[in-house]
């Protein structure tokens, strides 16, 4: 028997200036989601119906980019993500380009344990949601004045850069873009990826991961980033179970969750070693973080760049929420 | 060290039996296609516009799924996908859920150098097809009698077979009948991988996925680790049954032994296909940086084909009977 542990992030990549206020709203909601998640391991709940209860509370709350508070399409639309993965067989659900669904991470457990398939999209995933009954709502449900004003300022930003690869003076001017530091090509005080997950080991040793997002701001409509991707945004298996966060493109690249494992698996590393190994090496000049846990109830954490919204447990009573460094 | 390529028309419960006048427009299919990838290279194209060319070319050919002879979902359409990567700067490109554009692995391409982005899908990808202006038909264009008539058999089937995932096989009632009639694997894939003699890598897969498919499946081929993958140590592309090499990460994982056990391509390769998946799952081709290729699968066949700058090349489609 192994001590249970587990974690939960907010996002990687969080702007500097972010005002205290926000800052203290986003630490008591993880705090309320891992206290949510510790209670139900108390109860001997497994590890996979942990991660979809803790997701599917970040993904209630529109403080995170993800299900209510998506980031926002090009075309001002919300297409949300998500994917579950349970260690112990490694059996994946995922799910991408919903639009009404309101628990993304449960329909993608549905898709892992009701269908035939690994993973739907789009229509064909709302159409599943409906033949299964789930809860939806209305696109604008999901949708947050705040959002809509980052959409607008992205617009902005992106109209000025011409390749968001190479840097440009000029859009320092633009109100509201104080901060210097970017992500995804836009300064971080428009848009900071957010996407949510939970990792978790429970007492019997089992290890699970799930990770949602509402992607990308100002994203191109039928842009599938890293969280819905097995291996990338998401990865469990015996030994451990990891959930991304960051800039897609770099994880998808990295297979970043997968490498965790990976070499935890072939190279015999630790869990925080193995974290350590994959931010520093697997990431060339992108920005990403991720949170995971191991089948030795062991939890870890790692980003590259500035903040990430993180909190973890584990059932010796150690416990902690933090933004930076 | 000169250069290599590998490619796969699928892998899957390819009968022995496969009377010949399946067998000969394939095998033919997989020469003419090595045959146009061997040309490139020695041309010196690069080994990204190679892998891409060849599966353009693989998936025109209807006898395949993937492009034109892509299988059918349960609503009768095609949905194709496909992904691209390049070894060299690990920049990749897929796409899902297309239903009018000719040639998903250039699609795939553009994705890769022409937005911010790796993976488009469905109406966003047809959208972002269309300003790009690449070659797109109606979708009727790509649907194949082979394939309306796969797609009937699996639906019977269906009624008789609760569990969708159990092989059709299990059906003791159809003993000694083989599962589809016309004797072809219902799974299937294209893919190509190619070495340059420098070393440079990269990798394509492109499909139509699996017969009678809830609309709206993704399989392994446009995930980038599973059906796809290039880094410095090899070029994979997979084939099988989509889900088992969702889970067990195949592409990545090759490339991973190599790197983190220091094991030769071929030991790498035959791990993760004989002890990583379930039997009769996986296939795939793979070449390393140093010029290696294999070809393992742990299915009944692997429709598939390599050469080598020095002169060897290969057709096969079963484990014993090489053609050539």
């Amino acid at each position: 028997m192994v001590g249970w542990a587990i974690a939960v992030h907010g996002g990687a990549g969080v702007d500097p200036n972010l005002p205290p206020r926000r800052q203290e709203e986003a630490k008591q909601l993880l705090t309320h989601c891992l206290n949510l998640g510790i209670s139900a391991l108390r109860s001997n709940a497994s590890a996979v119906d942990v991660v979809e209860l803790v997701v599917r509370q970040l993904e209630s709350n529109p403080l995170f980019n993800s299900g209510r508070g998506s980031a926002l399409t090009a075309k001002g639309t919300v297409e949300m993500e998500a994917s579950i993965m349970d260690g112990a067989k490694r059996r994946c659900g995922a799910v991408s380009g919903l639009s009404t669904v309101k628990n993304p991470v449960s329909l993608a457990r549905l898709v892992m344990e009701k269908s035939p398939h690994s993973y739907l999209a789009f229509s064909g995933a709302e159409e599943f949601a409906r033949q299964q009954g789930v809860e939806v709502e209305n696109n604008e449900y999901f949708i947050t004045p705040d959002n809509v004003g980052m959409l607008k300022l992205a617009k902005e930003a992106n109209t000025i850069m011409f390749d968001y690869r190479i840097p440009i003076a000029g859009y320092e001017k633009c109100a509201g873009l104080e901060s210097s530091v970017k992500m995804n090509g836009l300064p971080i005080s428009i848009y900071a990826p957010e996407t949510v997950g939970c990792v978790v080991v429970d007492s019997e040793g089992r290890c699970a991961a799930a990770t949602s997002t509402g992607g990308l701001m100002n994203k191109m409509s039928g842009r599938i980033g890293d969280s819905p991707l097995i291996g990338a945004g998401t990865y469990a298996c015996e030994v451990c179970g990891v959930s991304c966060t960051g800039e897609g493109e770099a994880i998808i690249r990295g297979t970043l969750a997968r490498e965790v494992a990976a070499v935890m698996e072939y190279k015999g590393l630790r869990l925080q070693e193995a974290v350590d190994f994959v931010i520093k090496h697997r990431l060339d000049e992108g920005f990403a973080g991720l949170i995971a846990v191991s089948n030795k109830g062991e939890v870890a954490y790692g980003f590259n760049c500035n903040g990430m919204f993180r909190g973890c447990a584990t059932e010796d009573g150690f416990m902690e929420v933090e933004i930076w460094e | 060290m000169g250069w290599a390529i590998a490619l796969h028309g699928g892998a899957g419960d390819i009968p022995y039996s496969l009377p010949p006048e399946r067998r000969q427009p394939r095998e033919e299919a997989l020469r003419h296609c090595l045959q146009i990838g061997i040309k490139a290279l020695n041309s010196k194209f690069t080994p990204l516009d190679v892998v891409e060319l060849v599966v353009r070319e693989l998936e025109n050919i209807p006898h395949f799924n993937a492009g034109r002879g892509s299988v059918l979902t349960n609503k009768g359409t095609v949905e194709m996908e496909a992904s691209i990567m390049d070894g060299k700067t690990m920049k990749c490109g897929a796409v899902s859920g297309l239903t009018t554009v000719v040639n998903a692995v250039s699609l795939a391409r553009l994705v890769m150098e022409n937005t911010p982005h790796i993976y488009l899908a469905f109406d966003g990808a047809e959208d972002f097809a269309r300003q790009q202006g690449v070659e797109t038909v109606d979708s009727s264009h790509f649907i194949t009698p082979e394939n309306i008539e796969r797609l009937n058999q699996a639906k019977d089937a269906n009624r008789v077979q609760i569990d969708y995932t159990q092989p059709i096989q299990n059906d003791t009632k159809n003993e000694t009948e083989p599962p589809f009639a016309n004797g072809d694997s219902q799974i299937g894939t294209v893919g190509c991988v190619a070495v340059d003699s420098n070393g440079n890598l990269a990798s394509a897969t492109s499909t139509g996925g699996l017969v009678n498919k809830m609309v709206g499946r993704i399989g392994d081929t446009p995930v980038i680790g599973a059906g796809t993958y290039a880094n410095e140590f090899c070029a994979v592309s997979a084939t099988g049954k989509g889900e088992a090499i969702i889970r067990g990460t195949v592409a990545r994982d090759v490339a991973a032994l190599m790197e983190f056990k220091g094991l030769s391509l071929k030991e790498a390769a035959n791990i993760v296909v004989q002890e990583r998946t379930p039997k009769g799952t996986v296939g795939l081709v793979a070449v390393s940086a140093a010029g290696e290729i294999a070809m393992p699968y742990n299915t009944t066949g692997m429709f598939r084909a390599c050469a080598t700058e020095d002169g060897y090349s290969e057709v096969a489609i079963w484990p014993d009977t090489k053609i050539e």
